[in-house]
């Protein structure tokens, strides 16, 4: 690539930095230079973002329905896996599948509750406010 | 008190590298002579794992090796501690920061306050350098970013520990430096660079890895369209353009930046061969932006044929034995 080549486009880095890329200048040496992005992977992180969101919104749906605790969709939104949600709360992967339960969830203890409000990095009664809302099943 | 002075870079653990070898007085190691001291340019595609519901595929070595590498190769010692509680980790961190060694961090950016949202992932293999104190926030150094920044203890102590694959765990390190490395002992961590990379790239035993490894994504992206229907197969080879393009990586992949160290070598080697097969890596890391670009219409529903997953395909292969001649000429080159 030479630095002539270098893209500049607009990009979601656009009020944060400009990224240094190695490209050649015109005496065919390699130099580092400042670009503020490219369309290409710009378009390849919106996808990857519209496909996270779809995922949320399902979650947002299960929720809803009362098929799924507050824990499956706080999870989801945060993009977190059940390893890294387990890594956060100390919990067992499997003991988190029974939270997903909103039967389950209603009845966890405040300790519990904390740990994932430490997790999802939101306040407890968040937590509270959802086991106290009732969720009709359809 | 020594000033300590930022230094962007492309990439996080390169720049981290360099710049706290820059800062303790051994000023000779740019980003590119670190990340190909540090043998950092890889390929490696793992079938049995997810990143973010696209494939686990990296350009580079596992990180935290380029830092070890450098320090090894170059003979300088070096510090590293991981923590089990947060607490001791930001007291061995303030320590530090008190005998006035700038310290690098290992960090996850899914919880990096100054990052912007769209960046944040659970990917916890950043690398900044915590340069100072102000009451209750850290000065830091963010080598991916053009200027410093500061983060409050909270805030440092969540992302030190970031959990999921390749938790940080708090750790920190930094260079032990006596006495500055010699020039040649500078180019014998060149050879040794260089020698570690072509093994890698070409030896290990692996259909997954190196060479290989590029060939297999390129057979695999041949089955994605009938297999995961375009849609799906289109956001997969996202995931590669990102894994190949975002911020980090100089561009194409790395190969940039390691075409950048097979130039510079030359100020230490003298050696026209060697530093000739940077041309080879310039082209490789243009292929890799076309190739990008193929995708990229693909992903955007432009093309979705399978032959233009085919063209993909063909594309990488092409890559795969461009790397493979370079890193052939370089392995008799250095042997």
């Amino acid at each position: 690539m030479k630095l002539k080549e270098v893209p500049q486009d607009k990009t979601p880095l656009e009020n944060f930095t400009k990224e240094i890329l190695y490209a050649k200048n015109d005496n065919n040496e390699y130099q580092s230079t400042l670009s503020s992005g490219w369309d290409i992977k710009t378009e390849a992180l919106n996808e990857a973002w519209s496909d996270i969101e779809e995922d949320i919104n399902k979650a947002k749906e299960l929720l809803e329905n009362g098929i799924k605790s507050p824990i499956y969709y706080l999870m989801v939104k945060n993009l977190m896996t059940l390893s890294i949600l387990s890594g956060y709360t100390g919990f067992w992967k499997i003991t988190i599948k029974k939270h997903f339960n909103p039967k389950v969830y209603k009845k966890l203890s405040k300790i519990r509750l904390e740990k994932y409000a430490f997790a999802f990095k939101i306040p407890i009664e968040e937590l509270i406010e959802f086991q106290n809302t009732k969720k009709e099943k359809n | 008190m020594k000033e300590f002075k930022h230094i962007q870079s492309a990439h996080c653990e390169n720049g981290v590298t360099s710049s706290l070898f820059y800062n303790n007085g051994f000023e000779e190691i740019t980003e590119p002579l670190a990340f190909g001291i540090g043998s950092g340019l890889f390929y490696i595609h793992l079938p049995f794992i997810k990143i973010n519901n696209g494939p686990a595929i990296s350009f580079r070595s596992v990180p935290g090796t380029v830092f070890k590498r450098n320090c090894k190769n170059l003979g300088i010692g070096v510090y590293q501690k991981t923590f089990s509680s947060p607490q001791k980790a930001q007291l061995a961190l303030d320590t530090e920061l008190a005998k006035n060694s700038w310290v690098g961090c290992q960090v996850g950016v899914y919880h990096l306050p100054y990052f912007p949202l769209q960046y944040r992932f659970h990917f916890n293999a950043h690398n900044l350098i915590v340069f100072g104190k102000q009451g209750n926030q850290y000065q830091v150094s963010d080598p991916v970013m053009e200027e410093t920044t500061l983060i409050s203890e909270e805030d440092l102590s969540r992302v030190r520990f970031a959990k999921g694959a390749l938790a940080p765990k708090g750790r920190l390190y930094y260079p032990i430096i006596e006495k500055n490395p010699t020039n040649e002992q500078i180019s014998n961590a060149i050879l040794k660079g260089i020698k570690r990379n072509a093994r890698d790239m070409l030896y290990i035993p692996s259909r997954l890895t190196g060479v290989r490894g590029i060939g297999y994504t390129a057979n695999k992206i041949k089955s994605w369209r009938n297999k995961l229907g375009p849609r799906r197969a289109g956001l997969y080879l996202g995931q590669i353009i990102r894994m190949q393009e975002e911020i980090g990586t100089g561009g194409g992949g790395f190969r940039y930046i390691y075409a950048a160290f097979l130039e510079q070598s030359h100020s230490y080697l003298q050696n026209d061969k060697i530093s000739l097969v940077s041309e080879d890596f310039t082209k490789s890391g243009d292929s890799w932006r076309n190739c990008a670009v193929a995708m990229a219409s693909i992903m955007k529903g432009k093309n979705t044929e399978q032959k233009d997953f085919d063209e993909v395909a063909e594309r990488m292969f092409q890559i795969k034995e461009i790397e493979k001649e370079a890193f052939l000429k370089l392995r008799n080159l250095v042997k």
